[in-house]
């Protein structure tokens, strides 16, 4: 049985700690709103690039056309860039993501494949250092960056391009978060080099753009597709960095919602397991009173 | 006869600039062109240079680099990887562009590359000025 002593402790101490997890969920909560912010903004170049891309992909000479989009021809390197953040104590973002790439990896390397790993930020690696350390071939790390940039994604896709040109991979594969809403992130695996391109007759925006066939294209079609193709795989990282970035501060924030909430509960209970303990003192110093009287 | 057309500057973080636009005037790959209301449909990558937009009444002057448009009936989209408004281009700005082009100019590969590098270098030195 704990002494009062001990349960006054303990409850200073789950305060001191529910401050902290308040705290937290609060400044994940300010944070929240400005990577959502973020990503809204840079959803119309998203956009406007899918729409573009789609129907060139349509119009473009299939032979000879860039082997960002048709691929190597081979499919026996894989690179697989898993992006996490650079903090925990965001419930189970980060484990989540190394989660669904470590399976992938697993599945490639059984099938005989050859797997590369390329992490961004620091909890991926440190997660996918004891089983998959081998594979894993760069490490980059985008700590002490408060807004990210495009030119944090232009860096990642600058040195997966040089690599692809390199040829030291067939196929790209980006792992990140899917912010779905604030309770719900969806870890993600997007295929970026060969580049799935959205098929042009969903909606009706692109439907439009396949109707007016007579677009003059400067230079060729071929041409643009190339570079938008190589374009494209920076605004691909960078929306994948965003939406990394709202998922893990939502994912914190309600990680943390639900510390602060068991933090209270284990506050209650102790309360009244120390006024129990209290009462039951006071009792048996009555008790010891009253028959060290009744002795007399 | 819409005198008018809309015209959106978007770049990767943003949107930079949106409106009813009279004319612009754009750095295309094969040479400069201005847009007016009712042009033919048309996609074009920009070489590194300035866009000159006349929105509503007023004049801006925008250098982008790393950007193409895309022209429909009553809509041009202009979308930049970098864009900055040549009255906020600062000297310092512009030797951090002209070393980036040269730097480009060291690496091209092909002639394209260095052409386009070329092409920056120039506009850029014409900036300075």
């Amino acid at each position: 049985m704990p002494s009062l002593k001990d349960l006054r402790n303990r409850i200073a101490s789950v305060k001191a700690t529910r401050k902290i997890t308040k705290a937290m969920q609060m400044v994940a909560a300010a944070k929240l709103r400005r990577a959502q912010e973020a990503a809204t903004a840079a959803r119309p170049y998203a956009e406007r690039m899918a729409t573009v891309l789609s129907a060139l992909n349509q119009r473009a000479v299939r032979e000879g056309a860039s082997p960002l989009l048709v691929g190597t021809g081979r499919e026996q390197t894989h690179l697989l860039i898993v992006m996490t953040a650079e903090r925990g104590l965001a419930g189970g973002f980060n484990s989540n993501i190394a989660k669904l790439a470590r399976a992938d990896a697993n599945k490639l390397i059984a099938a005989g494949k050859q797997v590369k790993i390329l992490t961004v930020g620091r909890k991926g690696a440190d997660n996918l250092r004891r089983d998959l350390g081998r594979n894993i071939i760069e490490r980059i790390e985008l700590k002490g960056i408060r807004q990210l940039g495009f030119v944090n994604a232009e860096d990642i896709a600058s040195k997966v391009l040089a690599m692809f040109e390199a040829v030291e991979f067939d196929v790209a594969t980006l792992y990140f978060s899917e912010f779905k809403s604030v309770i719900a992130q969806k870890p993600t695996a997007l295929q970026l080099i060969p580049a799935k391109l959205p098929e042009a007759n969903g909606s009706d925006d692109a439907k439009a753009a396949g109707a007016q066939a007579v677009v003059e294209y400067e230079p060729d079609e071929d041409a643009i597709l190339g570079y938008l193709l190589s374009r494209n795989i920076s605004t691909q990282i960078f929306r994948g960095l965003l939406e990394n970035a709202a998922s893990e501060q939502g994912a914190r924030m309600s990680a943390m919602d639900s510390a602060t909430r068991n933090a209270g509960e284990m506050i209650n209970k102790l309360t009244v397991k120390y006024n129990r303990q209290r009462q039951a003192n006071i009792t048996k110093e009555l008790i010891e009173i009253i028959s060290g009287a009744e002795a007399l | 006869m819409a005198q008018t057309f809309t015209f959106e500057l978007v770049s990767p973080e943003k949107v930079l600039l949106a409106g009813e636009a009279e004319q612009v005037q754009l750095p295309g790959a094969e040479g400069d062109m201005t847009i007016l209301p009712g042009h033919s449909p048309l996609i074009s990558t920009l070489r590194p240079g300035v866009i000159d937009v006349m929105l509503g009444g007023t004049r801006s002057r925008i250098f982008v680099r790393q950007a193409f448009a895309q022209v429909e009936p009553d809509r041009l989209t202009v979308l930049a990887e970098k864009a900055q408004d040549v009255a906020e281009l600062t000297s310092a700005v512009i030797a951090d562009e002209l070393a980036a082009a040269e730097s480009e100019l060291a690496q091209a590969k092909t002639d394209e590359q260095r052409l386009v590098a070329n092409q920056a270098i120039a506009t850029l030195s014409s900036l300075r000025a």
